[in-house]
């Protein structure tokens, strides 16, 4: 990376070397995850993201659910929410609705989004909650041993599918548009610079966002299917992966070792849902009608 | 409830959410809590059954909320919409792990306003979830409310910091063993887990840190098992016999007591208004002079087994049973007075 670029407007703590270490708690590294997984690559991007889009930090908040992954919101130097399995989402939408200029990230796993967590992320997505909701779709549950997840593709090997997994895989991003979502897009840990970018995106624009990004978990999903470690992970991704911006995401279906489409699929404006709450509550009481400050608790 | 509250609350400033399911809806209110609102969420029967994970949520994060359970008969699907006070026990423990809450039985309509505005002040005071156990009679009981003016009202303001960020530390208890609160948005970049934390807020699973928060979680409510507990008491200077009860069944109790009395038994009352923390000392000091509770509960026995702890063999204890559906009869209370008295 080339400092010159960054222009951090933080003080750099002493001794620190990384440019993203001021949007770390570096008092809690070193952190849990394995050599040559790929969160920590989308926690680099994460925060090239927020660095490129100014965001002022102070009203940026993230929440996650409970897994690998999950462990980003408590090493994001944020106000930041570690909640309960699969429950990120509502959390996130009492945050934003009791403080609508919050900026409000959620970033969680695979499993914690779309198994136990599903019903919330299709909830959110129709109401366009203004959400920013990132997945590390590393195709398992990593953090409890390697357990299939709904995103698990067919026939791959996991602690609880010793014979290979069966069941049809999740299509994340053609949820995520049936949905409702505003922005979609999927890119692999591979491509740093796209995933960026799509990161500073949804974080300049209103509504529900949902960013899939493929990522390698060589300790559990990688080694039990044969598949090598992260680095051969890298060079899978980019063997396999076709950039197809605007492809319709039904086509986007993932499988063990064809083709991964990635790109920006959606991009589209629709009223968010406090919009359009007001919206309807100005139509129907008129003057009676008086908005939600902002939370006035400390007073009354 | 939740109607009423639908159509008030964009008149005056506030956000009503219809969550897809309880389980968003007991997570929902504590995001917003961390967004600076006072926030709370109603529910019945298996509601409540989804909601235990995020009351031990609220009980470790220690995020000011209410949550309202009007008690149906159970378990599962149960009788939806007959009475019953069978989750008494589930609000103390629902939830996994050691944990505190507090849990406040109104037994009319005007208390059902008076205590929610208590529940919310307990909920900031102590920073616990705080439960409003009603039950389905007192629920949908209809009768007059004396609403007093709003400057009347006494409103726990939430406990902000007022430490700058850089010396501000999440969860460090105060005095009371009650940390300051913070909100999202104020430049504090403080972390909230549900994990076991130490005072900055951050995970630290050893044995030390949870001996130490989870003692804090359960010791920062003494006050309220103790003297400040909330009850109403009526005849126990003379009592031989003392009848525990709470929500509706505290209604057939009092007739239960007038009949004792006509008949020349000296019966007293003790309402449980503040059921959890459990007032185990008020029990304790009745125990050592009375000669026996009774304890009538729609369910088939909760609290009774409380003031058995408490009584400890200094008095007898004789539960009186209900499955749930309906009250109590006063008989069936009053025969349980006639033969504690003998
Ligand atoms: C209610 C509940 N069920 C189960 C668990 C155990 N659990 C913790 S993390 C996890 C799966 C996480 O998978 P994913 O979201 O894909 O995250 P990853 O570790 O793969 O990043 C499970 C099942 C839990 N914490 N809570
Ligand atoms: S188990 Fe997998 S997902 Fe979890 S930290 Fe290790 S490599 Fe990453
Ligand atoms: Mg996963």
């Amino acid at each position: 990376m080339n400092e010159a670029t960054l222009e951090i407007p933080y003080e750099i703590p002493e001794g620190a070397r990384n440019p993203v270490e001021p949007f770390l708690r570096m008092d809690r590294m070193p952190h849990i995850w394995c050599a040559g997984c790929g969160i920590g690559t989308t926690v680099n991007c994460f925060t090239r993201a927020l660095l490129d889009s100014k965001a002022n930090l102070d009203k940026v908040a993230i929440v996650s659910g409970i897994g690998c992954t999950g462990r980003v919101a408590g090493y994001a130097r944020l106000d930041s929410f570690h909640t309960t399995h699969g429950r990120a989402i509502p959390f996130a939408t009492g945050l934003k609705l009791a403080n609508p200029e919050l900026q409000v990230v959620v970033y969680s796993g695979d499993g914690d989004l779309f198994a136990i967590g599903g019903n919330h992320f299709i909830h959110a997505a129709r109401r366009n909650m203004d959400l920013k909701v990132i997945c590390v779709n590393n195709m398992i549950y990593a953090m409890t041993g390697g357990q299939t997840a709904p995103t698990t593709p067919a026939t791959a090997i996991t602690a609880t599918s010793p014979y290979g997994v069966s069941e049809p895989t999740f299509n994340l991003v053609a949820l995520a548009e049936a949905a409702g979502a505003s922005y979609v897009a999927r890119w692999t840990t591979y491509h740093v610079k796209q995933l960026a970018r799509s990161m500073e995106e949804v974080l300049k624009k209103k509504g529900f966002c949902f960013i899939e990004v493929i990522s390698p978990c060589p300790t559990l999903y990688q080694r039990r299917n044969k598949m090598g470690d992260g680095l051969d992970a890298m060079k899978d991704y980019k063997a396999k992966s076709k950039v197809r911006n605007g492809a319709p995401t039904g086509e986007c279906t993932l499988s063990k070792t064809g083709e991964i489409v990635v790109g920006k699929f959606v991009d589209r404006e629709r009223p968010d849902y406090l919009e359009l709450l007001k919206a309807q509550m100005i139509e129907s009481l008129g003057d009676r009608y008086v908005e939600p400050e902002e939370a006035c608790c400390s007073e009354c | 409830m939740v109607e009423r509250f639908a159509s008030r609350i964009p008149t005056v400033g506030g956000i009503f959410i219809q969550m897809e399911d309880e389980l968003a809806a007991s997570i929902t209110i504590q995001g917003a809590v961390w967004g600076g609102a006072k926030a709370f969420t109603v529910t019945s029967g298996p509601g409540f059954s989804l909601m235990m994970e995020h009351i031990g949520y609220a009980a470790m994060t220690e995020t000011p909320c209410v949550f309202v359970n009007v008690q149906r008969g159970g378990p599962s699907t149960g009788l939806p919409t007959l009475p019953a006070q069978a989750d008494m026990m589930q609000a103390r423990w629902g939830s996994h792990g050691d944990y505190g809450i507090i849990a406040l039985c109104p037994n009319s309509p005007q208390e059902c306003f008076d205590l929610t505005i208590t529940a919310f002040n307990l909920s900031e005071e102590f920073r616990v979830p705080v439960m409003m156990m009603l039950d389905e009679c007192v629920g949908h009981m209809t009768e007059k409310v004396v609403i007093p003016e709003a400057e009347k009202i006494a409103v726990t303001p939430r406990r902000y910091t007022t430490q700058p960020p850089e010396e501000f530390r999440a969860f460090e208890p105060k005095g009371d063993m009650v940390p300051d609160m913070v909100k999202a948005g104020d430049g504090y970049r403080f972390h909230v887990t549900g994990l076991t934390h130490d005072e900055r807020g951050y995970p630290s699973m050893n044995v030390e840190t949870q001996d130490r928060l989870v003692r804090r979680l359960l010791d920062k409510l003494k006050p309220l098992a103790n003297g400040r507990a909330l009850c109403e008491t009526e005849g126990l200077d003379d009592a031989d016999v003392v009848v525990v009860s709470y929500g509706i069944t505290s209604r057939v109790a009092q007739r239960a007591l007038q009949m004792a009395r006509q008949r020349g038994i000296r019966a007293g009352k003790f309402r449980l208004i503040s059921a959890w923390p459990f007032p185990a000392e008020r029990i304790r000091e009745l125990a050592g002079r009375v000669k026996a509770f009774v304890v009538p509960e729609i369910n088939l026995g909760q609290m009774v087994y409380e003031v058995e702890r408490a009584a400890a063999g200094k008095a007898k204890v004789i539960p009186v049973s209900h499955a749930g559906g309906t009250v109590h009869k006063p008989e069936a209370i009053l025969k349980a007075i006639v033969e504690a008295a003998q």
